[in-house]
């Protein structure tokens, strides 16, 4: 008899729990040896708290009361616990911090879509070392990470989060329309982008193919220098922010695996500054990502800056495999 | 097998770009502009029932548009060209939107029987219309949209029978040329949206094969202004 589970949650046997072992391992010597040890927070907080991290209304995907009739919520990430984390229990330690994690995280899915609501995150919290070196260290932790889990051909996107919002402020564009525009740039939605942003007063065609040219953008460090030439306050503020990493992360001897994307966009809200996503050639899905948050502890009162990263540990093993049996089959790049 | 997470099919993005072609109508044009971008697709148009075709630097997989996003999605296709009605239907499907290649223009209305006035009476005496189609997001949305309650009938096939033997008072589907509408004696109400076919390509392939993505969306933007 057949006794469902929800769907989104899975059940795990030894075979594939031998092998996730494996990975978790070799993810958590890597965040080890450099400094970053793993802690554990609960899975379930208050909501109030979770929502004060993510700049929503709701903090959770799951929320429900307790017997004392206060709303708790799953966690839906490892970053915003552990902000309250370095807040309430190392408020008088001298930053920087390093924390790495092995947790399941929760988050709402779309019904039939083979989603996971419950999937487990690896990643890294660098919190008190601002741009460039914090970020660059971070990169430097994941390309460690990525090598330890036998994905060489996997690629780091390092993206901008703050330039479409300062762009389209600099285009005179605030509020939904912004949001709405912004919103077209994250589904990488082009052409309702060039319908919305041209149904948008007081933008000229010549804003317009900016936005959308900007978003095509992605290489090497030469797409910093096609940036530029589009002009605006915007623009080069962030490639100059890029510009930094990105020599910090040459001078680590880590920018080979990193590609420069301007159209890169992360839907959590709490993001600032240098946003990162890591694909493998084998899998269609994105890795894992992050980026800077650097206002985050300040909800929690503590105003320090902050990066960091997680992989998705089930996607990461199926690339894992994918690899494998691409290497066994001796294909070609 | 050990290990399966659902919804995560493999891919393989090494050698040629993979291209999902649609069969049906929107097939024949999006051959007519794959040659006009420089593809061969003479091996497709032959009478072959094969579904993969190689043909130089590309390789054609033909399939229902409807399943374009999904194949594509999931990165078994790098790109693909589909319907804007399939995007819409299937709006959580993560795809990028890269290019309006203009062609099979058609609308998504809402239709009813020639001087029929059922779907006015049952929304005034029953407070909803019953609305069969194949479309069920783009129905519902458009009628919350229009701040109206419905009935949803979800069909598979041929839609115009529904109200023609009783099964909703209206329906909400695809038209290109209206002979389809007319035969069946019914007429177009409301004017939903336009559809064309659209170029989408798979988010880590447009990321981590960038040169061919933009070289194809190049050509194939030269070739639709043709």
């Amino acid at each position: 008899m057949i006794h469902p589970i929800p769907p989104g949650t899975r059940d795990v046997l030894p075979d594939e729990m031998r092998e996730l072992r494996r990975l978790q391992r070799a993810l958590l010597e890597v965040f080890e040896a450099r400094g970053y040890g793993e802690v554990a927070t609960p899975a379930i907080e208050y909501d109030e708290v979770l929502a004060r991290g993510e700049g929503r209304t709701a903090g959770g995907s799951y929320r429900f009361f307790d017997e004392s009739g206060d709303l708790l919520a799953l966690r839906s990430d490892m970053t915003v616990p552990i902000a309250r984390l370095v807040a309430g229990r190392l408020a008088g330690a001298e930053p920087p911090h390093r924390f790495s994690y092995m947790a399941s995280t929760y988050r709402a899915v779309r019904p039939q879509r083979g989603q996971m609501r419950e999937f487990v995150q690896a990643g890294v919290e660098l919190i008190g070392l601002p741009a460039p070196q914090g970020t660059a260290e971070i990169v430097e932790v994941l390309d460690a990470a990525l090598d330890a889990a036998g994905l060489d051909r996997a690629v780091i996107g390092l993206g901008d989060a703050d330039l479409y919002r300062q762009l389209l402020s600099e285009f005179g564009v605030e509020g939904e329309a912004r949001d709405s525009i912004i919103g077209r740039l994250a589904t990488h939605d082009l052409v309702g982008l060039e319908a919305e942003l041209s149904a948008v007063e007081g933008i000229d065609d010549e804003q317009c193919a900016t936005c959308v040219a900007l978003s095509q953008l992605r290489g090497g460090s030469e797409v910093l220098e096609q940036a530029r030439g589009l002009g605006g306050a915007a623009v080069e503020r962030a490639t100059a922010r890029l510009q930094e990493t990105f020599d910090e992360l040459e001078r680590r001897g880590v920018a080979g695996r990193v590609q420069i994307d301007l159209g890169l966009l992360r839907d959590l809200g709490y993001y600032s500054g240098a946003i990162l996503e890591v694909y493998d050639p084998a899998v269609g899905h994105v890795l894992g990502g992050g980026g800077r948050y650097d206002g985050l502890l300040e909800r929690f009162g503590v105003d320090l800056p902050a990066a960091g990263f997680a992989l998705y540990l089930e996607r990461v093993h199926v690339a894992q495999m994918e690899e494998e049996s691409r290497r066994g089959k001796g294909e070609g790049r | 097998m050990s290990f399966q997470v659902a919804g995560l099919s493999p891919a393989k993005p090494d050698g040629p770009l993979k291209l999902a072609v649609p069969r049906g109508a929107l097939f024949g044009e999006t051959l007519d502009i794959l040659d006009g971008a420089g593809i061969d697709t003479s091996e497709v148009r032959g009478d072959s029932r094969s579904l993969i075709f190689e043909t130089e630097g590309m390789t054609l997989v033909t399939m229902r548009p409807s399943d374009v996003p999904t194949y594509v999605e999931a990165g078994a296709a790098d790109v693909g060209i589909t319907g804007k009605d399939v995007l819409l239907e299937q709006a959580d499907r993560m795809v990028y939107e890269l290019l309006d290649l203009g062609f099979g223009r058609c609308r998504m209305v809402l239709a009813g029987r020639k001087g029929d006035e059922r779907m006015g009476e049952s929304q005034r005496r029953l407070g909803m219309m019953r609305i069969a189609t194949k479309y069920p997001r783009i129905a519902t949305e458009y009628f919350e949209r229009t701040g109206r309650q419905i009935e949803l009938i979800e069909v598979k096939g041929s839609v115009e029978l529904a109200p023609l033997i009783g099964l909703g008072d209206g329906i909400v589907d695809l038209v290109a040329t209206g002979r389809t509408l007319e035969e069946n004696d019914l007429e177009v109400r409301e004017e939903i949206l336009e559809c064309t076919a659209r170029f989408v390509a798979n988010r880590v392939a447009h990321k981590l094969r960038a040169a061919e993505v933009d070289e194809l969306t190049a050509k194939l933007r030269e070739a639709a202004a043709r």
